[in-house]
């Protein structure tokens, strides 16, 4: 949104294309109808923030071509290939410059049960009371690591929720050892221990260093307890509803799609996008912003917005303001800095894949457990996350690899005794997301390359 | 993505095969199992180009005279891969349905089965009403079909894969993420330069290297015109299964069918995108959209479903859309099996075993002269391959 | 039959909007996604296609495609990102509980 104020400032008019049912993304998302909440209920701290953001949104609104609930679904060389979800009509718009702003979705790990009902995303926990004013269950544990965890888990407990334990998989130690990276940005710090505080103080039990953690119930009821090792004794919580999170993946589909580069992070532990000038990819005429070329969170992406916009300006011969930029790039260093020391102290618990069993499913979609990818690995023989996502089918379903990519190349990645570069991350296959036959049909248009010799 | 490849070669082979589809893979355990020390050159993965990417259909049905000689052996390889892979890669006997729009097609279809019957197959004909008794969710537009009860389908991903490891298992010697540079006939031997800088020898070569067979060739004197061909391939979401048969259109314009699991996975005679320099392919929007479209037409329920997939690969068409299989015109102790023209997949287990006849033999009796690469190397000389007029094998399909 | 997630009543519940599950009239509230919706009437979305059980939706953000539901016409929409509307026809499976 960033992106496109910046634009319009300009006197552009771009097209925004949006997922959403309403600007916002989803750490600003709105409800769909107002439902009487202030934005302190919605968005606590980040009100202000949110409300800017939205204000922005609107006064822009009459200068940009916006189209609400608008799947893109490919992108190749200058041309977007779109599911308008409202219309139910697909569709190809052409543009010279693309700035790609697609977010991040949580990070989550095959934990045993963790395809259960009442087993959510820590995200989807927080859509849940942000935009539907519903909690996921009146008893949830909280099971994660990262600052989302203590903000959601105080989200729920203010609701009224009864928050059974935030079970949190990295150690007090680390959370320590690595927190004065958060020097950079004293005031993330102080939110972060102001969380915990409240948590304390209404009585939510925090667990650290958490392990061996279980999701317990029949598949065909549902989730009836979490249980875990923490501080060398076991605990069982009895719950109908748990939220796991372990901070959030870069949604970075259509950059791929559209010829950026990607490289391994290992801060990150997971791939990014290659960027230079902060929001250039390796295509002439692709800017990423946001969380989807890699996370740095909210207000980071509002900066790499403004650059994005900024880099594109340029590139179309406008002169931009260069005291301007100047501070944003300042500010956004002062983020990643941050953001490095969030990951540090919240690093994405794969040890925890050390002890993943063989019948626990990784692939929610095609519901391929691990042993399965392990057998692959063996017979035929894979060497490679694709190779193991084309023998295995994990990966291959409705999220294609959203959920598990991530995980099944861990599972490679162990079982082969490699790193991630030589495992590689699981290509993306257009579409993104799953589009309806019928308008795919009637979206045809003729294309002599394409015709049959 | 791969480790250099740094085990030592032998000092000489018996056979070296460039290209590890399922017609190299194959013919690699077929010669490794008559005890020959094979070496098997891939510059990627086996079975990541056509054998890996493809429809997956397994099917004698509508194919060119010239093929089905090699095609009726291969069906019954396909029956026996437990036996000799130790997979049976899903392939599932399904039947094979090809529909006809017109009364045309149907004529087409019944001018086909006349080959077919012939040649010992058996071939039903069906018209349009008894085809919508059979196949409830068909389209009402068909005027009828020809079915072929012993075809079937199979994973494509699998078979060049567990091809290989077979042939590992019975000795061959198996290098991925090898390219072969050049290859060259020396005294009696085969020199075969490597991308990595060594050098492999072998006294028989056979060019398996689908959609780049065609420059092995040409080093040898042996110039054909074989153009890359990428199929667009789709996939839909899993649903209830009900299309147990695999379709697919007379032209062949769309081909489709379902596996247990619930997906139904298609693709239309139109290409994906090609970078052959750069060996990359991706779907083409305006190939998804017209699959899309004639699948619906064809089987109006799926206007319901979602694709969740597309897909491509390269393979190599030839001019006459028929491959190339056979001894070289020029060069003793060279052998080809390329060019398969988008319908080598239910061909590939066969090669290895025509390849094995030829190489350990020097016959067989499965019949393949039309197949034979003199029909572009001289002139007027080749067998000539127009005896069967009929639309020939579907692209893709 | 109880639902699996619990709405709010403070501030006070917007417009009741009337939907179906399996031929059951049931409430949902206006400015609910069609899973909220389900979920707070009902405990699973669907079964998972490969024999694993019931799936209740996970991600709320258009991302998993874990909550894919049926309506009655056989149709499908993503729940999550599908507003309810007046009327909605869903197909759920029954659950045994």
């Amino acid at each position: 949104m960033r992106a496109a104020e910046t634009l319009v400032k300009a006197g552009l008019r771009p097209v925004v294309l949006d997922e959403g049912f309403k600007a916002g993304g989803q750490i600003y998302r709105q409800p769909p109808v107002p439902d009487g909440r202030e934005p302190e209920d919605l968005y606590g701290s980040e009100a202000e923030k949110a409300c800017a953001l939205h204000e922005t949104f609107e006064r822009i609104r009459p200068n940009i071509d916006y189209r609400p609930r608008t799947l893109v679904w490919n992108v190749i060389g200058d041309s977007v290939d779109y599911y308008d979800e409202s219309a139910d009509v697909a569709g190809r718009l052409q543009a010279s410059h693309l700035i790609l702003a697609t977010g991040a979705t949580d990070r989550t790990l095959p934990l045993p049960g963790w395809t259960l009902p009442g087993v959510y995303s820590l995200g989807g926990a927080q859509i849940s009371l942000k935009a539907h004013h519903s909690l996921i269950g009146q008893e949830v544990v909280f099971v994660g690591t990262g600052p989302l965890l203590y903000l959601v888990s105080l989200q729920y407990a203010k609701a009224g929720a009864d928050v059974k334990a935030v079970v949190e998989t990295a150690s007090w130690s680390n959370q320590l050892r690595h927190a004065s990276g958060l020097a950079h940005l004293p005031s993330a710090a102080v939110r972060g221990v102001g969380f915990m505080l409240s948590l304390r103080r209404m009585g939510v039990p925090i667990y650290r260093g958490a392990h061996a953690i279980r999701f317990e119930g029949e598949s065909d009821c549902g989730l009836t307890a979490v249980s875990f090792e923490s501080g060398g004794r076991s605990h069982r919580l009895s719950c109908i509803a748990a939220a796991m999170g372990f901070g959030v993946r870069s949604e970075w589909q259509l950059a791929e799609l559209a010829g950026a580069q990607l490289s391994w992070s290992d801060i990150q532990q997971q791939w990014v996008p290659d960027l230079t000038d902060h929001v250039r990819a390796s295509v002439d005429g692709l800017y990423l912003a946001g969380d989807g070329a890699g996370v740095c969170g909210a207000d980071a992406a509002e900066v790499r917005g403004e650059l994005a916009g900024f880099a594109l300006l340029q590139d179309l011969g406008h002169s931009v303001d260069a005291s301007r930029r100047q501070v944003l790039e300042k500010s956004l260093k002062k983020q990643w800095r941050a953001r490095a020391a969030l990951d540090r102290m919240y690093p994405v618990p794969m040890h925890l894949l050390d002890e993943l069993a063989d019948d626990t499913l990784v692939c929610r979609c095609e519901a391929i457990a691990a042993g399965e990818i392990r057998h692959v690995l063996v017979r035929p023989g894979a060497e490679d996350v694709n190779r193991a996502k084309a023998f295995s089918r994990a990966g291959m379903g409705r999220c294609q690899g959203r959920m598990c990519a991530l995980n099944v190349q861990a599972i490679v990645e162990r079982a082969k005794e490699q790193g991630p570069q030589a495992i590689g991350w699981q290509r993306t296959q257009p579409p993104i997301k799953p589009v309806p036959m019928a308008a795919m049909a009637d979206a045809y248009v003729p294309d002599p390359e394409g015709t049959r010799e | 993505m791969m480790d250099l490849d740094r085990t030592p070669l032998q000092s000489g082979y018996d056979v070296a095969v460039i290209g590890g589809g399922t017609a190299g893979c194959s013919t690699a355990l077929f010669l490794a199992r008559a005890g020959l020390s094979v070496v098997l050159f891939e510059r990627h993965q086996c079975g990541s180009q056509a054998s890996g990417v493809n429809y997956g259909g397994v099917r004698q049905h509508g194919r060119h005279r010239a093929e089905i000689p090699l095609s009726i052996r291969a069906r019954t390889i396909w029956d026996e891969l437990p036996d000799l892979i130790g997979h049976d890669c899903e392939f599932d006997a399904s039947g094979h349905v090809k529909l006809a729009r017109t009364q045309d097609d149907m004529g087409e279809l019944e001018a086909w089965a006349r080959v077919a019957r012939d040649f010992g197959l058996e071939v039903d004909l069906v018209t349009g009403n008894q085809l919508r008794d059979r196949f409830d969710y068909l389209g009402s537009s068909l005027a009828g079909a020809s079915i072929m009860p012993q075809d079937g389908q199979a994973n494509p991903r699998l078979v060049a894969p567990h091809f290989a490891r077979a042939a590992e298992r019975a000795g061959a010697d198996v290098r991925e993420g090898v390219d072969v540079a050049a290859a060259e006939r020396e005294g009696t031997n085969f020199r075969i330069e490597l991308g990595d800088g060594r050098t492999a020898f072998a006294d028989v070569l056979v060019n398996t290297a689908g959609a780049w067979g065609y420059e092995v060739a040409a080093s040898f004197g042996e110039s054909v015109a074989e153009a890359p061909l990428s199929p667009n391939m789709l996939v839909t979401e899993p649903l209830p299964y009900r299309v147990k048969c695999s379709f697919g259109m007379c032209g062949g314009d769309i081909y489709a069918r379902q596996i247990p699991r619930g997906n139904v996975i298609f693709g239309g005679g139109t290409r994906a995108i090609t970078d052959f320099e750069k060996n990359r392919t991706r779907p083409r929007t305006s190939s998804s959209q017209l699959a899309t479209r004639n699948l619906i037409h064809a089987m109006p329920f799926l206007a319901e479903a979602r694709i969740i997939r597309s897909w491509s690969g390269i393979d190599g068409l030839m001019p006459d859309k028929i491959p190339v299989v056979g001894p070289s015109s020029t060069t003793a102790g060279l052998f080809h099996a390329f060019g398969f023209s988008g319908h080598g997949f239910q061909l590939g287990p066969a090669i290895g075993a025509v390849l094995g006849d030829l190489i350990l033999d020097g016959r067989t009796d499965t019949s393949i002269e039309e197949l034979s690469i003199t029909r572009f190397t001289q002139d007027g000389a080749g067998v000539r391959t127009t005896s069967n007029q009929l639309n020939p094998s579907e692209q893709g399909e | 039959m109880p639902g699996r997630l619990h709405h709010l009543q403070n501030p006070l519940p917007g417009k009741t909007v009337e939907f179906l599950i399996n031929g059951r009239k049931v409430a949902g509230r206006e400015g609910d996604s069609l899973l909220t919706a389900i979920l707070t009437n009902h405990k699973a979305v669907r079964q998972s296609e490969f024999g694993d059980g019931l799936r209740a939706g996970f991600c709320f953000m258009g991302a998993c495609q874990d909550c894919w539901v049926e309506l009655s016409d056989g149709s499908k929409v993503r729940a999550c990102t599908t507003l309810l509307e007046e009327g909605t026809h869903v197909s759920l499976p029954e659950l045994k509980l």
